[in-house]
């Protein structure tokens, strides 16, 4: 796994599920986490990088930013 | 040394797979080389998309049900019982009451279960059509409804069967319509992520269908609680809405046993998505709802799963390489209204066309349904 500046407490790993699989992975892992937690999803799917911040907009959660690899991304989330 | 292989489940994945086995290892079974168990604490088998048609009073709970005795091949064995624990180092099955049973192969095919409880107040306070009990109170509510305002809700994903939530609120504006109460109910249709649907063409022909049948669409709508008192529902995302019926897709998880083998979070077994042996674990496999893999959690999606895994199963007792895999076919019917129906075929990565409802798709489906019981037998 790459290095991040984000320190994740959990990571999703979504790579190779399609749109929009990653996103309804990570709305059910935020549901669950404590308040404060960073959530890192992995996804390999170039449309979670609108739909992810998108959906964390409409909420009080904080998407905190992208970082890209060879075949995938990383996104970070922090529950609200 | 006879070659052991357990199937836990009596589902539609479940209920093909021994039946294609049958077939499959024919000779070994009759030379007591091979045995096939069926464990399950159900002695019926039970089809869930009839549920779906009960709240409209079309079809029973009744119809839902029948023994596997009379479905499954004699020479399997059908041992009732409730799998409690999977050891996968000793490969056995606990069971509730009778012991540890040895496997050699072993399919998981215990389904999804329904979770309520996860939201606040939904258990109490929302209707679904997802098991008899609640489909024939929806259904009582539902006679009774003259007025106000009915929400179909889509609380959990992944959920059994992606298409009954558009179908259920396509269905209930016609029965409505029918009986000219539409006029006094506003309906509104919910999904937790920016559209109608997880797959775009469904989204975008739901999208329409809602339009021109005047049904609100809410997205980015994640239910956080529900309050039946007050009949309000608050959503992760701000948004508080009233009802006077909820109707909801529940919240599903897998199975307590797959996490505490190891096998996956949340209870669903992780799998590799073409062979379906599981990730961590020797001869093991997962077919149906309780299998992770990126597709829908749909009766086709089992029965084609309990094709391939037949087939590799098979080659290893032959102590041949197994070669079949499985590349995420799924086919749904879609009710369009209680006349209407349109059909959907697809594979990993697939978006599926949509095409224009008919009538004569209609009852393709209801002829399904009832050809289904040839499917469980592992007839077609």
């Amino acid at each position: 796994m790459s290095e991040t500046a984000y320190e994740p407490d959990v990571t999703i790993d979504a790579r190779g599920a399609t749109c929009p699989g990653p996103l309804m992975d990570l709305i059910g892992k935020v549901k669950e986490a404590e308040s404060g937690t960073v959530i890192e999803l992995l996804t390999s799917d170039s449309g979670s990088k609108n739909d992810v911040p998108d959906w964390v907009d409409e909420t009080d959660h904080e998407y905190l930013g992208i970082e890209e690899d060879e075949d995938y991304w990383r996104l970070y989330v922090k529950v609200a | 040394m006879t070659h052991d292989i357990i199937i836990v489940g009596g589902g539609t994945g479940g209920t093909v797979l021994a039946n294609r086995l049958a077939d499959r290892l024919a000779p070994e079974l009759a030379a007591g080389e091979a045995r096939v168990t069926l464990l399950t604490d159900d002695p019926d088998h039970v089809y869930k998309p009839t549920f779906l048609y009960v709240p409209f009073g079309e079809k029973t709970v009744e119809e839902s049900r029948r023994p596997l005795a009379e479905l499954v091949d004699d020479r399997i064995d059908i041992h009732v019982d409730r799998a409690t624990a999977v050891d996968t180092d000793r490969q056995t099955v606990a069971t509730a009451e009778s012991g540890d049973l040895a496997y050699d192969q072993l399919v998981l095919a215990m389904g999804a279960q329904l979770a309520p409880e996860k939201v606040p107040g939904l258990a109490e306070g929302a209707h679904h059509f997802y098991g008899p009990e609640g489909a024939v109170a929806l259904r009582d509510a539902l006679a009774e409804f003259e007025e106000g305002h009915l929400v179909l809700s889509v609380v959990g994903v992944p959920h059994m069967c992606p298409a009954a939530p558009v179908e259920f609120v396509l269905m209930v504006d016609d029965w409505l319509r029918q009986r000219g109460r539409r006029e006094d109910v506003e309906l509104t249709y919910t999904y937790p992520i920016m559209r109608a649907h997880g797959i775009q063409t469904i989204a975008d022909w739901a999208t329409e269908e809602f339009e021109a049948r005047d049904i609100t669409l809410e997205t980015f709508f994640n239910v956080e609680e529900l309050d039946p008192e007050a009949g309000t529902v608050e959503t992760m995302e701000g948004t508080e809405l009233d009802y006077d019926l909820f109707v909801a897709i529940p919240p599903h998880h897998g199975n307590d046993m797959v996490a505490e083998a190891g096998l996956g979070e949340d209870g669903w077994v992780a799998v590799d998505r073409h062979t379906l042996e599981a990730d961590n674990a020797e001869n093991v496999y997962a077919i149906g709802d309780i299998a992770d893999v990126p597709t829908s959690k749909a009766g086709s999606v089992a029965h084609y799963e309990a094709g391939t895994v037949a087939k590799r199963i098979t080659s290893r007792v032959r102590d041949e390489v197994p070669t079949a895999v499985y590349e995420g076919k799924t086919v749904c019917f879609l009710e369009a209204g209680l006349e209407e129906a349109t059909f959907v075929e697809f594979g990993y990565g697939d978006e599926p066309v949509v095409r224009e409802p008919t009538s004569a798709l209609h009852w393709s489906k209801l002829a399904y349904n009832e050809a289904y019981w040839l499917t469980a037998r592992g007839l077609i």
